[in-house]
């Protein structure tokens, strides 16, 4: 199947009335139709989706006009409240779960003429690193149905890569779109925490959840962070938009003038070779192009898994907390009072992943653990931040590779919830800072997509955005 | 949070891996330094203090609920 034209060229052309709606979300379908062996769909909001293309048609036949994303299908991950249909985030809790209203995410793109097409797959509550730990079933990588495509958002990815939709919504809590962007082969971009409104999605780490676009490039990705970014008064974490915005299609950034630090422990780590050779040619490319870089250290970012696996689940159980049973989501009929209720609904509702995460959390919240754990893990992230905040006056972006490896094979770690939480080594740090991060595809290796890594300083979005437009036309 | 024995077994093990592995923090010098508990810098966001016309009514969130009473969620006995 064909590649999908950039989005700014099927929305024009939706506007003059040369493409329909109606045929490009039934061009979705058949896509998912096509690619059913990779299971990256949970559900399919088919009705809405026709229903919506056709107000659009409609709307464009009568003379008016239609904002940017006229007629764009796009795949939303299934923590994503959205009408129509269920949103699960791929777990039994949330298995008959419809939506009483949609994500600010969601609402923005559907105003601008954005149209979703599928719900896609997920570790249960984006718990994981590899969408195997759904409660449903593990999403094939699209270069190879013997591996995982990365996690947590695997499906929106996914999705991308086998072109069901010019692009996918993920959520980044501790690398989820970055790391499954990295096996897919394609844009995944985190955005400096705060920029777009949490509100109606599913909670996972709140001081570390981000909400951002995976596309086939930067460009398109930044159509879609223009889209969503800034203040919601429904999330009061959300911080003022630039005000240029984020929409970097036409810019030009010049690459003699970047200053580039290349983070040393992120090549120190067990880098794979074909990663560490790809990383090596980006590297070369860029001094060929008159960037100044040189190598940084950033001592403390060994660390920062460690903090993040005490900060997420902490913050995990307690939104977790929610899901009792009582008011929405699974529901144990057969318990015999209030208390069975909880104990019964939970037991049924979550997974593995979720209950070890549960249990971490709560202990070292827990009285005579807190100071040794939650905060003094707060306290190592004041000094990751200190060290991307030095490391920033001296360098306008840093680099590395997404991931140490390329996609493994599906169930290499699921017995060793460890060794899967160290998929995630090189890219938890920007969600302990909050910085904006970007997976840009750089090569393959045994003809498995390679990932680089660009961290750019807090509230750098466009230059970030512009930056990364630059080095993916160099490595073109 | 009910689990069976097998989860027990397993997650005891499990567990005790990754305390033992985040553990490594306690090495980490923080002398002088303050915890960060959010990135954002935003303090004490407020607003007008007056019900937003929000796209879920209460009657949307009741439905979804086991059972409902008189417009109020309805729970199982609480002393049996």
């Amino acid at each position: 199947m064909a590649d999908w034209e950039p989005i700014s060229v099927i929305a024009d052309k939706v506007q003059k009335g040369e493409l329909k709606a109606v045929d490009l979300v039934k061009r979705s379908f058949d896509m998912i139709g096509r690619t059913k062996d990779f299971d990256a769909i949970i559900s399919v909001p088919e009705a809405r989706a026709i229903e919506r293309a056709k107000e659009i048609d409609a709307q464009i036949a009568k003379g008016q006009k239609v904002d940017r994303l006229a007629g764009v299908p796009f795949v939303a991950k299934d923590n994503f409240l959205t009408f129509s249909g269920k949103t699960t985030a791929a777990s039994h809790m949330l298995e008959n779960f419809e939506a009483p209203y949609q994500a600010t995410a969601i609402n923005r793109l559907e105003v601008e003429g954005a149209i979703c097409v599928a719900k896609s797959n997920l570790d249960a509550w984006a718990h994981g690193s590899s969408t195997e730990n759904s409660d449903f079933f593990v999403t094939k990588n699209p270069f190879d149905k013997t591996r995982v495509p990365g996690g947590s958002s695997g499906g929106s990815a996914a999705a991308v890569a086998l072109k069901i939709a010019p692009f996918a919504l993920g959520t980044d809590t501790g690398g989820s779109i970055r790391l499954p962007a990295a096996f897919c082969g394609i844009v995944g971009y985190k955005p400096t925490y705060g920029l777009v409104s949490r509100s109606g999605v599913v909670a996972m780490a709140s001081s570390t959840d981000v909400i951002g676009p995976l596309a086939a490039s930067v460009a398109e990705a930044s159509i879609i962070l223009d889209v969503m970014a800034g203040r919601d008064e429904l999330d009061s974490t959300t911080i003022e938009r630039d005000t240029e915005g984020y929409d970097v299609q036409t810019s030009k950034f010049k690459l003699q003038n970047a200053k580039i630090g290349v983070i040393d422990e992120y090549l120190t780590e067990d880098l794979e070779p074909g990663v560490e050779k790809q990383v090596d040619a980006v590297i070369q490319k860029l001094k060929q192009a008159g960037t100044k870089i040189e190598p940084i250290s950033l001592p403390s970012l060994p660390l920062a898994l460690a903090v993040y696996y005490i900060i997420c689940p902490a913050e995990v159980s307690s939104n977790l907390a929610r899901y009792d049973g009582q008011r929405y989501g699974l529901f144990a009929k057969d318990a015999k009072n209030l208390e069975e209720s909880y104990m019964l609904s939970r037991e049924l509702g979550f997974g593995a992943e979720a209950k070890r995460r549960i249990m971490i959390g709560s202990h070292v919240l827990s009285s005579g653990y807190f100071e040794a754990y939650y905060q003094k893990a707060q306290t190592v992230r004041t000094k990751i931040i200190n060290e991307f905040t030095s490391a920033f006056k001296k360098f306008d972006f840093l680099i590395g590779p997404t991931s140490p490896t390329t996609a493994f094979k599906i169930g290499a770690k699921t017995k060793d919830p460890l060794k899967m939480y160290l998929s995630d080594i090189m890219t938890v740090a920007a969600n302990i800072s909050g910085n904006p991060a970007i997976n840009l595809p750089a090569g393959f290796s045994n003809n498995l997509p390679v990932g680089l890594q660009i961290i750019a300083p807090m509230h750098a979005d466009r230059q970030l955005l512009a930056f990364a437009k630059s080095v993916e036309e160099l490595l073109a | 949070m009910k689990l069976s024995e097998e989860e027990i077994e397993r997650f005891r093990e499990e567990l005790a891996e990754i305390l033992d592995y985040v553990k490594q923090l306690e090495n980490a010098d923080t002398k002088g330094l303050e915890p960060t508990y959010q990135v954002t810098g935003l303090k004490n966001v407020t607003r007008a203090d007056k019900p937003l016309d929000y796209q879920a009514k209460p009657d949307d969130l009741l439905k979804r609920a086991p059972d409902t009473l008189d417009k109020q969620f309805k729970v199982k006995r609480v002393i049996t």
